[in-house]
């Protein structure tokens, strides 16, 4: 049967047909759908984890356990999750495990740029690598069956073009009927690695490379087209694609096993060209690995090293090297007039709006000139999330972005480093449940003289509102044990913490100023649904034209209800949540701002 | 069978990738190879959504190049301009007469641009521009948030397949409450490009 599936669709059915009983993860961008179409299947088990790590350790529990797991993250999702990563490469597995990896090449939604093929080559895991969806869906089967056969993790690594790309998929298959029962045996030379044990398994790591080496040889995905043989191109994944809508005339080799990679293969293809390019997005990873072999590739004098490639990209630095001939000079349009930039930003009701007005309001005491801080004025140290959209004007009330759970760290480090200014921490509810809570015990342990904001909107809202440990909402959609955040927080051993509605600018004002005074860690945690996610919504508010001054105080909360007509405030009642949220009537002196009707 | 590449631009909550979705399927159903990749840029927080669909006989990138694309079909105006590039040269525009302001207009230097000045900047890649009363027509259906059907039903009238191949996948896609008025709102946008195209002139 055909369907279109993106590539994370295809991920999910090809695993969820090749058996896999256990599948885990922490939402990130471009990797969510992976885990959000499993839970949809029968009969297996899926969790939203705590964070990436979690979610690797139960996936590798599972499959000691005997049976196939899965467990699916962002590019740095495999940072929080490289220990048990090179943890379970020694051991190796009795269930296949599968790990998956989604970068994020030009970072369409990510914190920074990396390229995880290293992680492959680093931990001594087999990686493989789809070009399309079709690929994804039949490569899952093999991932287990090589998992399994070579006693060792395996890694999928998909990028953004790759995992939300639809492409034709002919789905072949059913899921297994002959599932392995469930089984724990004891053994502990290959699971307690304490050093006696762990170093014999090194040696059964290098062995497991060296089979590998020759079993990708015969690889029926990897594939020769040979064309016209001045030019053979050696690529992976989308780049791949690219690089066949580009040079319509060359050779190609196109490796899907690319660590370890067929050196035979590759040797042979080198022989058929006359000269080998290689067309990979990010790091020369395939590059170095072919002057390795003595074959002297090129690619990255040409091909960026940075960003995502595109069909465009690669014909120009093909263009640039010569590969193909300049295009015709065509008429060249004019350059368009600069066209305002459509940024996101934080949603109409959104409940972070008013605490980050607060901040901007405490700890900053102008405009967001970049430079020394004053006497007075507050470090905001903060995380990832929605939240972090905060950073952009008008409300441009935050200082710091690192990657997860970073910003309590920050805070201490920043008040230890003795600088004269306070310090506050802001971070959402899934990102303190992610990484926050060990910053905060280390708070309470040494004492870190700091602040910390929990945006606690009941949700993971900027990966598109999964569950987490504090919701009580399972990745099923059912009722589960819900983490209470302040009581988690009294237990870490907080004295001071305070709970805010996150509508209330006045409580969340006096509540900050209060905990900025006090010594020792002080915690608020702000709470009010994301409008996204909530049932509710409320009466939308509006302008009382005549009592509106311009004086533009509401457009400081960047609102996308509020704009302007003829100088003053106006407010679009179908997007308002007006009662739901209130912030704008409690920020407008004149008091020009109520419900409608009202 | 001709290659038919696609850009769909708009803003996050459009439905944009609803009719991308659907016009991908369309064409597999219909026995091209077809791909498609969306890039969102947080769209559901008010950014830009673009859509790139491609049929063909094989397609290999996902990704349409710059003036290539066929149809550059906008739901929203500001975005049209945004992606003119894209278009091939004498490619077709149709836009859906929806002005979205950006918060980076409020309160600053920046303006939004009138239509005679996008219709200036398309007008450097092509003649083949059709602004659409889509928001008025889906109205008259009674189903507001169906202009992504007008949309479609309007760039049916350019395509070779018959309009019962975009209505059966329609059918599927829609909830009952919404669909008669859907399939309303498609035939509506496709009898309005048989007399935009009559009225220019254009030849099928
Ligand atoms: C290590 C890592 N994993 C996952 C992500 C993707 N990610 C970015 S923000 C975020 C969670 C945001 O949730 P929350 O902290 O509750 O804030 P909200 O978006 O709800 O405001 C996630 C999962 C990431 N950036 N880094």
């Amino acid at each position: 049967m055909k369907e279109l599936l993106s590539g994370n669709e295809a991920m999910a059915l090809g695993a969820y047909h090749a058996g896999v009983v256990v599948a885990t993860a922490y939402p990130g961008t471009p990797s969510t759908e992976i885990l959000e179409n499993l839970a949809h299947q029968d009969g297996i088990y899926v969790e939203w984890s705590t964070n990436e790590k979690v979610a690797l350790e139960v996936a590798m529990g599972a499959a000691y356990g005997g049976v196939r797991a899965l467990a699916s993250m962002k590019h740095v999702g495999l940072n929080v999750a490289a220990d048990p990563f090179f943890a379970v490469s020694t051991t190796g597995i009795i269930g296949g495990l599968v790990v998956i990896s989604c970068d994020d090449p030009g970072e369409h939604s990510s914190q920074g740029e990396q390229d995880n093929r290293h992680f492959a080559k680093f931990a001594k895991v087999p990686m493989l690598e789809p070009t399309d969806s079709q690929e994804a869906y039949d490569l899952m089967d093999w991932l287990f069956k090589i998992s399994e056969e070579f006693d060792t993790p395996v890694l999928l690594r998909s990028t953004t073009r790759i995992s939300h790309c639809k492409t034709v998929v002919d789905v072949g298959r059913e899921r297994k009927a002959d599932l392995k029962q469930p089984a724990f045996t004891r053994s502990p030379s290959k699971y307690v690695m304490v050093p006696s044990n762990a170093r014999p398994r090194r040696n059964v790591m290098e062995e497991r490379i060296i089979k590998l080496r020759s079993y990708v040889e015969s690889f029926p995905m990897n594939e020769m087209v040979l064309g016209d043989r001045k030019l053979g191109i050696v690529s992976s994944g989308v780049a791949y694609q690219y690089a066949r809508e580009v040079f319509k005339n060359a050779s190609f080799l196109k490796l899907v096993t690319t660590y370890p990679i067929p050196v035979s293969l590759v040797q042979r293809f080198a022989k058929e060209v006359e000269r080998v390019i290689v067309v990979e997005e990010l790091d020369p990873y395939l590059e170095d690995a072919l002057h390795e072999l003595g074959i002297p590739a090129t690619g990255k004098d040409f091909i960026p090293i940075i960003g995502e490639l595109t069909p465009e990209i690669v014909e120009q630095g093909a263009i640039k090297a010569g590969l193909l001939p300049a295009p015709k000079p065509v008429h060249k349009p004019a350059m368009a007039a600069q066209l305002p930039a459509r940024r996101p930003q934080l949603c109409a009701g959104c409940p972070h709006v008013g605490t980050e007005y607060v901040l901007r309001q405490l700890c900053f005491q102008n405009a967001s000139s970049p430079g020394p801080l004053k006497k007075g004025e507050v470090v905001v140290t903060s995380d990832i999330g929605c939240y972090t959209l905060g950073v952009y004007p008008p409300l441009s009330a935050l200082d710091t972005c690192a990657c997860m759970g970073a910003s309590i760290g920050q805070a201490i480090g920043l008040q230890k480093a003795g600088i004269p200014n306070k310090v506050v921490a802001v971070l959402g509810d899934s990102t303190f449940v992610h990484s926050g809570i060990t910053g905060l015990v280390d708070a309470v342990y040494n004492q870190g003289n700091i602040t910390v904001i929990i945006l606690d909107n009941g949700t993971t809202a900027m990966t598109g509102h999964q569950g987490h440990p504090g919701t009580g909402i399972s990745a099923k959609r059912t009722k589960a044990t819900a983490v209470k955040l302040e009581k988690l927080v009294e237990g870490l051993g907080v004295k001071n913490v305070n709970v805010v509605n996150a509508f209330d600018l006045k409580a969340i004002e006096s509540t900050l100023k209060r905990c900025l005074e006090t010594e020792g860690p002080s915690v608020i945690i702000s709470r009010g649904p994301c409008p996204l996610n909530a049932k509710s919504t409320g009466k939308p508010f509006k302008v009382e034209a005549d009592q509106c001054t311009g004086c533009y105080t509401c457009l400081d909360i960047g609102c996308p209800a509020i704009s302007l007509s003829d100088d003053r405030a106006v407010i679009d009642a179908s997007v308002c949540l007006g009662t739901a949220c209130g912030i704008c009537a409690q920020v407008c002196p004149q008091e020009a701002i109520s419900e409608i009707g009202k | 069978m001709k290659d038919v590449n696609v850009l769909m631009v708009g803003v996050g909550g459009q439905g944009v990738i609803l009719a991308s979705d659907a016009m991908s399927e369309i064409g597999m159903n219909s026995g091209y190879d077809v791909k498609k990749t969306d890039s969102l840029g947080m769209a559901q927080r008010g950014g830009s959504v673009v859509s790139h669909v491609r049929w063909g006989e094989h397609v290999f990138s996902p990704m349409i190049k710059r003036g290539e694309a066929d149809f550059l079909i906008g739901f929203e105006q500001l975005e049209v301009a945004r992606w003119a590039p894209y278009l091939k040269p004498g490619g077709v525009v149709i836009i859906a007469d929806v002005v979205v302001i950006p918060v980076s207009v409020i309160g600053s230097n920046m303006h939004y641009p009138t239509w005679q000045e996008i219709e200036g900047i398309l007008k450097q890649y092509t003649e083949q521009i059709y602004l659409i009363p889509a928001p008025r027509i889906a109205q008259e259906v009674g189903n507001p948030r169906a202009i992504n059907m007008v949309i479609l039903g309007f760039l049916s009238e350019f395509l070779e397949l018959k309009p019962e191949a975009w209505t059966d996948n329609i059918r599927r896609r829609l909830p009952p409450k919404f669909l008669e008025s859907s399939l309303k709102a498609f035939t509506r946008g496709l009898e309005e490009a048989g007399a935009m195209r009559l009225a220019k002139g254009v030849k099928k």
